[in-house]
C-alpha cells in the first residue's frame, strides 16, 4: 500500500479542478454576460471589461489549484493555500470532530467532492474553516478515514504498527433510510417558499441585468389583463390556491433534491454517517463520542401531520452556519416515530425521548399572554391612531383585532410546548409553537449555566436557565421556569458546581 | 424562626449573590459611558431644532428635547447605582460565578475545568477611572463571563489566580 508513503507528503487537489474553476467563474458571471449580450452594444466597452474580469477570475481559480496543498502527518492535518498571502492551517487530529463531503452537480460529473473538516473551535471565522474543494471521491474517502478512524485503532495497532488496520470493508449498521412515502411530508416543510423566492429573485436579477421591461412582454401583459377580467372573488380564491399549489409542488421537488437517497448509518468505528442528495450530494460523518445530544424539531405544519425532523447536537457542528448549514441533520422531515426512534438510538435510551416534560406553571402561562399583548396591543393602538388621523381606513384596525384570538391560541400553544426534564443524565427542554423543539442535551456536554432574569421575570419568580455547551447551538434554554426549579435542575444536572453558591431559606436566617 | 425544617417540608433554594462587589469607581465609569451616548442624542436633537426652527413645530421639538433630557437624567442617576448593587463576582477553586445587569440580570457560572482563556482589557474610559474588565471564555460561544469595573489590581490578581487554577486542570474543555 502506498498510503503510508503518501500520507506524509504534501498532496494536491484533483487536476480536474482546473476544469471546474473556469466553468464555475463563467457560470457566476453568466447573468452579467447575458446582460451584456442582450443589452447590445450600449457603450461597446462594457462587454470587454466583463470578459477581462471573467478572465482574471479564471486565472485566479487556476492559480488556486497550484497553490493549495494538504497533508496528514504527525497527528495533524495541514492545508497550505493562498496566492499573495500564504496560509498554513494546522489542526491537530484529536480536534477533528466531523468531516463533511459534498458534491455539486458539476463536481459529480467529474467525480469530484468538496471536503469540510469541522473542529471543536467555537469562535473561528468562517474563512479559516478547513475546506478542500475538488478531491477525487476516493481521495476524500481515504482522507476521511485518516481523520476520523485514527482514534480507535491507534491504541490497538500500537503493538504492531506495520500491520494496516484489518477492517478494510467497514461493517456498518443502518439506523434510518428514506422511504418513498416520506415525500408526502415535503409540502409541509414549506421549503418551497424559499425555492419560489429564489426563482423569483433569479428572474428579477435577469430582468434587471438585461434591462427588459416585463410590461412590454406580450405574454405577461396578456396574462395580467386576463386576471383583471375574471370575477374578483375568483381571483381572491384562485390566486392563493394557485400559490399554495405552486409552493407545495416546489417544496416536494426541493425535498427530493435534498433528501433523495437519505441514509443514516453507524460505522464500525462508532461514527455516524448521513448521506443524502439527488443532484448535489452530501455525506456528513460525525464522531459519535462528540455527540452531545439531539434536537427534535416539529414546525407547526409538520406537527399537524405528525412529522418531525432530528438534528444532531455535536461539538464541531454549529447549527445553521454557512456551508455547515444542514450538516447536522440526522433525520429529514418524516414520520415522527422514525425521528424519535433514531433519537433514542443515538442517545442510548428511549427515556429522554418519551419522558413527559414538567410544565412551567400558571406564571409561565400568564407570561405567554402578557408577552403576546405587549406585541399586539401597541400594533392595534397604532392602527387606531392612524385611523383617527384619517391615514388608514377603519377596516385596518378592525381586521387587526383578529390577531388577538390567533395570538392567544399561539400563546397557549407556546405554553403547552414549554417544559423540562432530567432523565438518565440528559437535560430535556421543550419550547415553541410555530416550531416546537425538544432539546435533549447530555449533561456531560454542559459547560456552564447562565441564569437570566428580566425585571418582569424577577417579579413573578421566573427565570430562564441556559445551559451553555460547545455543541450545536452553543446554548440551550429552559425558558420561564420557576427559579427554584431551575436551580434544582441545574444542581442535579451538574452535581457540585452550584452547591457552594446555593442556600436554603433556613440557612439564610442563620 | 420557630418552625423546624424537615426533609418533607419544601426547602426554598436560593442562589446567593457572588461575594465580591466591583470597585465603587465603576459607578462613575458607567455614568460617563452612558453620558456619552445621551450627549450624542441630545446634540442631534438640538442641531435639528436649530435647523428646522421655522417649520411651526418648534414647541414640539422643545418638548421632546426636554423629555429626552429628563429620561437621560433619570437613567444617569438610577442605572449606575442599580448596576453597582447587582454587579458582583466570585472565583472559587472550582468555579467562576458572576452577576451582572440591572433591569435585566444574568448570573453565570462556569467550572474552572471548562475555562479556555482569561483576558483582561482596559478601554479608554476605564483607564480614566483606573478600572479593568476581565473576560473568561469557555468552549461555548454563548458562555463568556465578563466582569466589568474591577479595580486594576483586583483584576490582575483574579487573572493570576485563575491562570494557576486552570493550569492544574487538564482536558480539552469541550
Amino acid at each position: 500500500m502506498t498510503t503510508m508513503a503518501q500520507s506524509d507528503s504534501w498532496r494536491r487537489l484533483d487536476p480536474k479542478m482546473l476544469f471546474v474553476h473556469p466553468i464555475r467563474e463563467v457560470g457566476r458571471a453568466l447573468p452579467v454576460l447575458a446582460g451584456i449580450l442582450l443589452a447590445g452594444s450600449g457603450t461597446g466597452r462594457g462587454g470587454l471589461w466583463g470578459l477581462v474580469g471573467t478572465g482574471i477570475m479564471v486565472c485566479i481559480g487556476v492559480l488556486r489549484w497550484f497553490t493549495t496543498t494538504y497533508r496528514v502527518a504527525a497527528e495533524q492535518v495541514q492545508v497550505r493555500r493562498g496566492i499573495l498571502r500564504r496560509q498554513v492551517l494546522t489542526v491537530s487530529l484529536d480536534r477533528v470532530r466531523t468531516v463533511d463531503v459534498s458534491a455539486s452537480a458539476l463536481h459529480r460529473v467529474l467525480g469530484l467532492v468538496r471536503v469540510t473538516v469541522g473542529t471543536g473551535l467555537s469562535d473561528r471565522k468562517s474563512d479559516s474553516a478547513l475546506r478542500l474543494d475538488g478531491m477525487s471521491a476516493a481521495d476524500a474517502d481515504r482522507l476521511r478515514d485518516e481523520l476520523l478512524r485514527r482514534h480507535a485503532p491507534a491504541a490497538a495497532a500500537a503493538d504492531d504498527p506495520s500491520v494496516p488496520a484489518p477492517e478494510a470493508q467497514p461493517h456498518e449498521t443502518e439506523l434510518a433510510v428514506l422511504r418513498p412515502s416520506w415525500v408526502a411530508y415535503g409540502p409541509f416543510t414549506l421549503s418551497g417558499v424559499l425555492t419560489v423566492g429564489v426563482i423569483l429573485g433569479f428572474a428579477w436579477r435577469v430582468i434587471s441585468e438585461t434591462h427588459v421591461d416585463p410590461r412590454q412582454l406580450g405574454p405577461v401583459t396578456a396574462g395580467y389583463a386576463e386576471l383583471l377580467a375574471v370575477p374578483r372573488w375568483l381571483a381572491f380564491v384562485g390566486v392563493p390556491l394557485l400559490l399554495v399549489a405552486v409552493v407545495g409542488f416546489a417544496s416536494m421537488v426541493g425535498y427530493v433534491l435534498s433528501f433523495y437517497g437519505f441514509r443514516l448509518v453507524r460505522l464500525a468505528g462508532g461514527n455516524l454517517q448521513v448521506s443524502r442528495g439527488l443532484i448535489s450530494t452530501r455525506t456528513t460523518t460525525i464522531e459519535e463520542r462528540r455527540l452531545r445530544g439531539a434536537e427534535l424539531s416539529e414546525p407547526l405544519l409538520l406537527r399537524m401531520v405528525r412529522g418531525a425532523r432530528l438534528i444532531a447536537i455535536a461539538t464541531g457542528l454549529r447549527v445553521g452556519r454557512g456551508s455547515e448549514r444542514g450538516g447536522s441533520l440526522l433525520v429529514p422531515p418524516g414520520p415522527g416515530e422514525e425521528a424519535r426512534r433514531v433519537a433514542a438510538d443515538v442517545l442510548g435510551s428511549t427515556e429522554p425521548v418519551t419522558a413527559a416534560l414538567a410544565p412551567h406553571g400558571p406564571r409561565a402561562l400568564r407570561r405567554r399572554y402578557t408577552r403576546l399583548l405587549a406585541v399586539v396591543a401597541p400594533l392595534i393602538a397604532a392602527l387606531v391612531v392612524l385611523w383617527r388621523l384619517d391615514l388608514l381606513p377603519a377596516w385596518a384596525w378592525e381586521t387587526s383585532l383578529l390577531l388577538v384570538p390567533i395570538g392567544a391560541a399561539v400563546a397557549y400553544d407556546r405554553y403547552r410546548g414549554l417544559g423540562h426534564a432530567l432523565v438518565r443524565g440528559v437535560l430535556i427542554a421543550g419550547r415553541g409553537s410555530l416550531v416546537r423543539r425538544r432539546y435533549m442535551l447530555r449533561c456531560d456536554g454542559i459547560i456552564g449555566w447562565n441564569v437570566t432574569e428580566s425585571f418582569f421575570q424577577r417579579r413573578t419568580g421566573l427565570a430562564t436557565l441556559v445551559a451553555t455547551t460547545a455543541a450545536g447551538r452553543q446554548q440551550y434554554a429552559v425558558q420561564d421556569v420557576p427559579l427554584e426549579e431551575a436551580l434544582r435542575v441545574a444542581d442535579q444536572a451538574l452535581p457540585g458546581l452550584l452547591t457552594p453558591f446555593l442556600e436554603t431559606a433556613g440557612s439564610e436566617a442563620l | 424562626m420557630t418552625e423546624t425544617l424537615t426533609d418533607a417540608a419544601p426547602r426554598h433554594l436560593r442562589l446567593r449573590p457572588p461575594q465580591h462587589l466591583v470597585s465603587p469607581r465603576a459607578i462613575w465609569y458607567w455614568t460617563a459611558r452612558a453620558l456619552g451616548g445621551w450627549l450624542i442624542v441630545l446634540a442631534v436633537q438640538t442641531f435639528y431644532l436649530i435647523l428646522a426652527s421655522d417649520d411651526g413645530l418648534t414647541s414640539w421639538h422643545v418638548a421632546v428635547l426636554v423629555a429626552t433630557a429628563v429620561v437621560a437624567a433619570a437613567h444617569l442617576v438610577v442605572m449606575p447605582r442599580w448596576r453597582f448593587r447587582v454587579h458582583r463576582w466570585e472565583a472559587t477553586p472550582h468555579a467562576v460565578y458572576t452577576q451582572a445587569g440591572w433591569f435585566s440580570q444574568q448570573r453565570r457560572i462556569a467550572p474552572i475545568s471548562r475555562i479556555q482563556t482569561v483576558d483582561t482589557e482596559r478601554g479608554p474610559i476605564e483607564q480614566v477611572f483606573g478600572l479593568s474588565n476581565v473576560t473568561v471564555t469557555t468552549a461555548s460561544a454563548a458562555g463568556p463571563l465578563k466582569i466589568h469595573g474591577l479595580d486594576r489590581d483586583d483584576a490582575q490578581r483574579l487573572v493570576d489566580d485563575l491562570s494557576i487554577a486552570i493550569e492544574t486542570t487538564r482536558g480539552d474543555a469541550t
